[in-house]
């Protein structure tokens, strides 16, 4: 089978030859004429097929004719200036880049067009008197860069990057570079007699170099020291600020009183290594976001009824901004739309798909004067709903107001590196002391240069490094195997879980792909052949799904084809008719269907008015959950926790270990609550969910894994996400979790050693600066060498299981 | 020999003013995307006169035509 031209989808179905090329569809299509028609065909010289297939945005965009949402999105809005920013979740590669900031090209009152890849965002300079922003966002659609715009762009504030620690590591760099330049005539040490007397010059310019060092770059450092110490606590820095305190005081003196030159080289190498530490533990995924709650779901804009101008049979309909709407308000939600607030229907046949908020796998039917409630998905025709709540009074947006979305997760206090810190604190303390009471017997002189060498010396440069160097290194083996955590500090936390739940829909089925079953009489060819041409004219979500199992089919024109929104279709072709939909509206007339087949969504078919049987949609649970749920099974206790009823409890036992605890219908507060209860037994919860039911219970878990099918459209608030075709990687990125918390542990080791070997020298009072200056650095590099040869020595494991899983595949 | 301070006047002053091209380049956002510029640099002035074109069927795929691009 071909592929596109433009997108590289299979061609199913119809293709369509042009100029030489085969499209998947007329969308495909329309951008390559688009394309070539402004020269912009090297397009598809850049990339093979990088195109989008661009997708149906009628009337999707019409809030943009209200200016006051507009003005909410522009960034920048003088006279004929206009500046504005989307987020654009198709853009992935160069193609994307070239074909977007040559937007002038294609419409001249575009002045300017920046791409920023890793956020995969445009930032669009243009003249709005020349053409609309809506005009715009429909220009970005044809070509099939649709951008994302949600709640969360209303009233957006302008992010503040924070480059405080690239400021901090220049200062420390420049310094570093500069001191020891300027040291070297005092490691050889040079007697010549001109060196000798200008040591005054070089030794006052290093101790000028290292202020700002000490004062800016190494302040983090003495206010973490300070509020640990305040709140009787003894963690990492500690050490390292008295180290650094240490080697300050001491140095100047030596160089104040003209009696050494000081170790102001270690002291700059010290605190340049740290930073840089710190700096390699900061991985962001700028297109992601961790803290999104459902305000990066919601619409930024709603159909609004004018009740005042009614005319001709209909109300005026106007786009107003969601935090607008008033209860008692009437509103219009079509088809796809999210319903934004809590109302009553009015009109039309609701089918509302609360998967996303609730867990239940199946749309809702609503009739007229049912409750509606905010977060779903209206499926089918259009509907009508009376305002009840506004948008933060909404059952679902309330529960962003618990605690627990406040609260932020302190990973710090429970590490490793804290825990060993406060015993190699005391330590090296008592070291200083008794080396200090030795030398008062033996020579009291040296007793101020051996206890602050002491400290010198037991600085942790190399035990601070162990951890951010080996965390960081994990964090980008699981950012390549498309597990995204937030910091660096999850991965610890992961290593300790000792309880896993599961949500169910969404998470442990796919919300992509449905198992559809056909049960009844056998279809004639023909009649296939007519109902996939009947299911071809609809738009009904499940008509969508079984077109899709049925496509190969031959597509008639139909005589005849009749929708009735919520009920069914029916067709007609040659004499011959076919009716899709309810039990009721196909003409069943056998009683109890529904009981039969429990609480199953089913199509029914009937032609020339005589039933013959159902498509029955089933969840299709995602590959090798047995083998995945066994190798968990070795590292935690398991535990399903859905908000969806009971119907799959028996596949659902035949696939787990025996014994495995599974709660059904749960609200998102039961499912936080839950997880607070088996935190409150002790147990270390790893949450895994999807959807928005489940951000009460990710935030409180101590860690939130969110399961997303496409990583750039949402997911809730969390610490990690992970692409859910590497599902099956789960229990491999536990183990690597728990490896990577043995090299942090050998490295620990290591550098004690060289703690060691440096106290040694320092006790007998024999510390150098040249020998401080030659450990400190091969102490930190030796280890940062370790640290990553280790873990890419385990993260290469997870990527040969990647590897033979696809050579599985193929 | 007093030359020295002035070669260390001079050191620390081109010290610094790499120092400063630094921190104003940091704060001007030059570091906050350090990709897209990366590929952006590869495109030239790509406009395809489309009607004249005779268009390849199957396109280049990308390393080849970077490896060309470097040729010129």
């Amino acid at each position: 089978m071909e592929t596109c031209y433009h997108c590289g989808d299979l061609c199913t179905g119809t293709a369509i030859a042009h100029k030489g090329k085969v499209f998947c569809c007329n969308g495909c299509k329309t951008v390559y004429d688009i394309l070539q028609d402004n020269d912009l065909s090297y397009y598809y010289d850049l990339d093979a097929s990088p195109g989008i297939s661009p997708k149906d945005f009628k009337g999707k965009y019409d809030f943009l004719d209200n200016p006051e949402i507009c003005e909410k999105l522009l960034e920048f809005n003088e006279q004929d200036t206009q500046i504005v920013s989307f987020t654009i979740p198709a853009i992935h590669c160069s193609s994307c880049i070239w074909v977007l900031e040559n937007l002038n090209k294609l419409n001249a009152a575009i002045k300017n067009t920046q791409v920023n890849f890793p956020e995969k965002s445009i930032r669009i300079t243009y003249n709005s008197s020349a053409i609309s922003l809506k005009k715009v966002v429909k220009l970005l659609c044809m070509l099939g860069y649709e951008p994302c715009i949600s709640l969360e762009d209303f009233n957006k504030k302008k992010k503040k990057t924070d480059r405080t620690l690239i400021y901090k590591l220049g200062v420390a760099g420049f310094a570093f570079g500069n001191v020891m330049f300027l040291s070297f005539p005092e490691y050889f040490e040079v007697n010549e007699f001109w060196l000798d007397q200008y040591k005054g010059v070089f030794r006052a310019l290093m101790l000028v170099f290292s202020i700002p060092v000490v004062v800016y770059s190494a302040q983090d450092y003495f206010v973490s020291a300070f509020k640990s110490l305040r709140s009787k606590l003894l963690n990492i820095d500690v050490p390292i600020a008295l180290g650094i305190l240490v080697l300050f005081i001491r140095s100047c003196t030596e160089v104040l009183t003209q009696t050494g030159t000081g170790f102001f080289d270690s002291l700059t190498g010290l605190i340049f290594f740290l930073l840089l530490g710190k700096f390699f533990q900061q991985k962001t995924y700028a297109f992601l976001s961790f803290e999104r709650d459902y305000k990066s779901y919601f619409p930024i804009a709603v159909t609004r009824l004018d009740a005042s101008k009614y005319f001709k049979n209909r109300y005026l309909e106007n786009q107003i901004p969601v935090y607008q709407i008033k209860p008692q308000d009437r509103i219009l939600i079509r088809n796809g739309e999210l319903i934004p607030v809590d109302g009553m229907l009015l009109k039309g046949e609701g089918l509302i798909d609360y998967s996303f908020v609730t867990g239940e796998a199946e749309p809702i039917a609503k009739n007229k004067g049912e409750a509606v409630y905010a977060g779903g998905r209206q499926q089918g025709g259009v509907i009508e709903l009376c305002v009840t709540k506004g948008v933060e009074q909404s059952y679902l947006t309330q529960l962003w107001s618990n605690a627990i979305f406040q609260k932020k997760k302190e990973n710090e206090l429970h590490s490793l590196t804290t825990k060993i810190s406060k015993h190699f604190t005391i330590g090296v303390l008592s070291i200083a002391l008794c080396a200090s009471g030795i030398w008062w017997l033996l020579d009291p002189s040296k007793i101020l240069d051996v206890f602050t060498a002491i400290l010198i010396v037991a600085c942790p440069c190399a035990l601070a490094l162990s951890a951010p160097f080996t965390l960081g290194n994990l964090l980008r083996i699981t950012g390549k195997n498309k597990l995204y955590l937030k910091d660096a500090g999850v991965i610890e936390t992961l290593a300790d879980i000792d309880t896993i739940v599961f949500d169910k829909t969404g998470t442990l089925t796919t919300a992509s792909e449905n198992a559809i079953r056909y049960e009844g009489i056998d279809l004639s060819e023909a009649e296939e052949s007519l109902l996939t041409s009947t299911l071809r004219a609809s738009n009904h979500p499940l008509s969508r799904n079984l077109y899709n199992l049925l496509q190969d089919y031959d597509i008639q024109t139909l005589d005849d084809f009749e929708e009735q929104i919520g009920k069914g279709i029916s067709g007609a072709y040659n004499n011959n008719t076919v009716r899709i939909g309810s039990y009721e509206y196909v003409g069943g007339s056998q009683v109890n269907w529904s009981f039969k087949n429990g609480k199953r969504t089913a199509v029914h078919i009937s032609t020339n008015n005589t039933y013959k049987g159902c498509y029955v949609f089933y969840n299709r649970f995602r590959e090798n959950l047995p083998q995945i749920f066994n190798a968990l099974h070795k590292h935690a206790e398991l535990i399903i926790l859905s908000g969806d009823n009971d119907g799959e409890r028996a596949t659902l036992t035949a696939m787990l270990p025996k014994q495995t605890a599974m709660h059904f219908n749960q609200k998102p507060e039961d499912k936080l609550n839950f997880i607070n209860k088996l935190q409150l037994q002790g147990k270390k919860v790893l949450m895994v969910g999807d959807g928005l039911n489940d951000s009460g219970a990710l935030a409180q878990s101590n860690v939130g894994i969110a399961i997303s099918e496409n990583i750039n459209v949402f997911s809730p608030a969390c610490d990690g996400i992970l692409d859910a075709s590497r599902f099956q990687t789960l229990p491999a990125f536990l183990q690597l979790a728990k490896q990577g918390k043995r090299i942090i542990k050998w490295s620990f080791a290591f550098s004690l050693l060289y703690n060691l070997i440096g106290l040694a020298l320092a006790v007998t009072g024999n510390l150098k600066p040249v020998y401080a200056a030659i450990l400190m650095p091969l102490s930190s590099i030796s280890i940062v060498v370790f640290t990553t040869l280790c873990s890419y020595y385990y993260g290469k494991k997870i990527s040969a299981l990647k590897n033979k899983e696809q050579n599985s595949k193929s | 020999m007093s030359i020295i301070y002035m070669l260390l006047a001079i050191s620390v002053v081109v010290a610094v003013v790499f120092f400063v091209a630094f921190i104003l380049s940091v704060r001007q956002g030059q570091y906050d995307d350090t990709y897209t510029p990366s590929v952006r640099m590869l495109f030239e002035d790509e406009l395809v006169k489309g009607a004249s074109k005779t268009s390849k069927a199957t396109p280049q795929p990308k390393t080849q035509n970077n490896a060309n691009r470097k040729l010129k």
